[in-house]
């Protein structure tokens, strides 16, 4: 009986990792594809050639290296962190609708970033990921306080509603202040509902190390995310220091969110929906679920940034409008899904 | 010597003392049952034993040791414990949910071995979840569900077992299993365990060594047979109860009466 069942486990082993090379090849291919794609279209072989053997003579070449490239980029470590970051967050407040905006860590960045650029004008570059970072923090630890106040403390119901609540009267502030500078706000019109156009490199070389170095903290923390959504003493019984763990959870998740709106923006849905899409396939481990979101979050931003490229040609839709788009149907698709 | 004792312990949040003055010592290799009303601080002395609260004065002694100023991740090997009401994630699967008890055994280089597959299959035969160790662990019974925490703690490989309750809402005969199985677990493989328990009598089967808790403190400990008696049932739980022998097993059975039925009945 037991012998029966041994290659059963390995399967199932087999089965874990067998998603990653699939997965990876798919994310290549989008990326190629992501490239090749725009108001020139160009051949992949072309792409190819110029992410391997650049020819700075050659015209189709400085357009993907200068500007086609870097937003493929763009789009690939936003989509990781902010799909890793919801699977993290799902995890810790026990709560399938958690994602970066559910505890006003994005509201909260975008609102800093909004109120510093009305009381100095624009940030300096190198300024905005600190500034966005603080909002985040900032957000999360009011709603903390808020969740702490309620009779029996932050449990996950109350941090989600306190987050529900904050993320609600932040984002009513910003379309307040929004209204109020319409000229001033011009240029921040568009980084607000979301979008990879016109990114700028400088601000993906100053964030980018900092939201890898995050992405790799939460894919070796991720087994330990199953244990704290087994209950704070389930983890701690198994030698877990819960409160360090959480710590340590939250300073990812802080990272991953305020990078990603320094880089593109409050963008919606895709922490909430991709480690769901992924749940399907490798269970409720999160050992599986967090490297695995990281990588279809990051196929899937590519995807949908290529859709808001191409969509109504000349012109281009904001990428945070389609993730709504296609998020929100998704999401209803995954709800009917479980409840079945 | 015993492996797990407390010293003086005392414990309680703000000005509420829950435990006052705990001087306990674990027997190796036997079941240690805490028994006592509600609130009566047992649970409080098991999280303090389990390292989980911290004393506000006294020590737990793990192998001589303050169990406070070690490894909490080393303690994990040794000592593990089942608490109350342990969560499920939607969808874990029963194999999924009993490996977890094997993380204080890995680390980031030895992530998954031989050792822990096998730990993890043992532990599965033995609480008996072998069949459906694939199906997810929120779509079976309370009774099936309680065996998979059970067996995550088994898998978990460890000395001492602590449990929280391990058997309460399930049905009798689940409750006499999941007992005949940690009884198992201490005569026959030398595991030492200490439980907490709300049935008087299934307490009063199986206890090596009972202990009776009321408002913070031991009131009696010892072999059932010394202990549970019907002045002390009266003393620490206020409850009028007739302490029967059953001729067949020869185990203590606790059967309460109502005072005022008994009079009607003697008239």
């Amino acid at each position: 009986m037991n012998q029966m069942r041994a290659p059963a486990i390995v399967s199932h082993k087999l089965r874990a990792w067998s998603g990653v090379p699939a997965l990876l090849l798919a994310l290549l291919a989008v990326f190629l594809l992501h490239i090749a794609v725009g108001a020139k279209p160009l051949p992949i072989q072309t792409v190819i050639e110029a992410l391997t053997g650049f020819d700075s003579t050659n015209f189709d070449h400085v357009i993907i290296r200068n500007l086609r490239l870097p937003r493929a980029v763009h789009a690939i470590v936003v989509g990781a962190s902010l799909s890793l970051a919801g699977a993290l967050m799902q995890g810790v407040t026990r709560n399938p609708l958690a994602d970066p905006s559910l505890l006003g860590l994005t509201s909260g960045a975008a609102f800093a970033v909004m109120v510093s650029t009305a009381l100095f004008g624009a940030a300096s570059l190198a300024l905005i990921p600190w500034i966005a970072m603080a909002g985040a923090l900032g957000a999360a630890a009011i709603v903390y306080l808020i969740a702490r106040l309620v009779p029996g403390g932050a449990t996950p119901l109350s941090l989600t509603l306190a987050g529900a609540a904050i993320s609600a009267f932040l984002g009513a502030v910003i379309s307040v202040i929004h209204l109020l500078n319409q000229d001033t706000f011009e240029n921040l019109r568009v980084w607000l509902t979301g979008g990879l156009a016109g990114r700028d490199i400088a601000l993906l070389a100053y964030v980018g190390p900092w939201m890898a170095l995050a992405l790799l903290a939460g894919i070796v923390l991720a087994a330990r995310v199953t244990l704290l959504a087994m209950g704070d003493e389930v983890a701690q019984g198994l030698g877990i220091r819960t409160g360090l763990l959480k710590a340590q959870l939250l300073a990812v998740v802080v990272v991953l969110s305020a990078g990603s709106v320094a880089l593109a923006g409050p963008l919606g849905f895709i922490g909430l929906v991709i480690p769901h899409v992924v749940r399907l396939y490798v269970g409720s481990d999160y050992r599986w679920i967090v490297p695995y979101a990281a990588l279809a979050g990051a196929a899937y931003l590519v995807s949908v940034d290529i859709v808001a490229r191409i969509a109504i040609p000349p012109r281009e839709i904001s990428t945070g409008i389609i993730t709504a788009m296609i998020g929100a149907p998704l999401f209803v698709h995954l709800v009917r899904r479980r409840t079945r | 010597m015993s492996r797990l004792e407390t010293i003086g312990l005392r414990a309680g949040y703000a000005d509420v003392t829950i435990l006052d003055e705990i001087d306990l010592v674990i027997p190796d290799g036997q079941v240690t049952i805490l028994i006592g009303p509600n609130g009566c601080g047992k649970s409080t002395l098991l999280k303090n034993m389990a390292r989980i609260l911290k004393p506000s004065r006294g020590n737990v002694l793990l192998d001589g040791k303050d169990i406070h100023t070690l490894n909490t991740r080393a303690v994990a090997a040794q000592l593990g414990l089942l608490p109350q009401g342990p969560i499920a994630p939607e969808g874990l699967t029963v194999r999924e949910l009993v490996a977890q008890g094997r993380y204080p055994h890995q680390s980031l280089l030895r992530q998954w071995s031989r050792a822990d597959e096998d730990a993890v299959n043992t532990a599965m035969r033995t609480a008996g979840i072998t069949d459906f160790a694939d199906r997810a662990v929120d779509t079976l019974s309370g009774g099936q569900r309680q065996r998979c925490w059970v067996a995550m703690v088994l898998a978990q490989d460890t000395g001492l077992i602590l449990l929280d309750e391990p058997t309460t809402f399930l049905d009798l005969k689940v409750q006499v299993d999941l007992m005949e199985l940690f009884t198992g677990l201490a005569h026959d493989r030398g595991h030492t365990l200490v439980i907490v328990l709300h049935e008087l009598s299934l307490a009063a089967a199986y206890a090596d060594h009972l202990v009776m808790m009321k408002a913070g403190r031991i009131v009696a400990s010892g072999r059932p047979d010394d202990i549970f008696t019907a002045r002390r049932l009266k003393d620490v739980f206020g409850l009028d109860a007739n302490i029967l022998r059953d001729p067949a097993s020869g185990r203590l059975v606790c059967v309460p009466f109502s005072a005022r039925r008994r009079v009607e009945a003697a008239q």
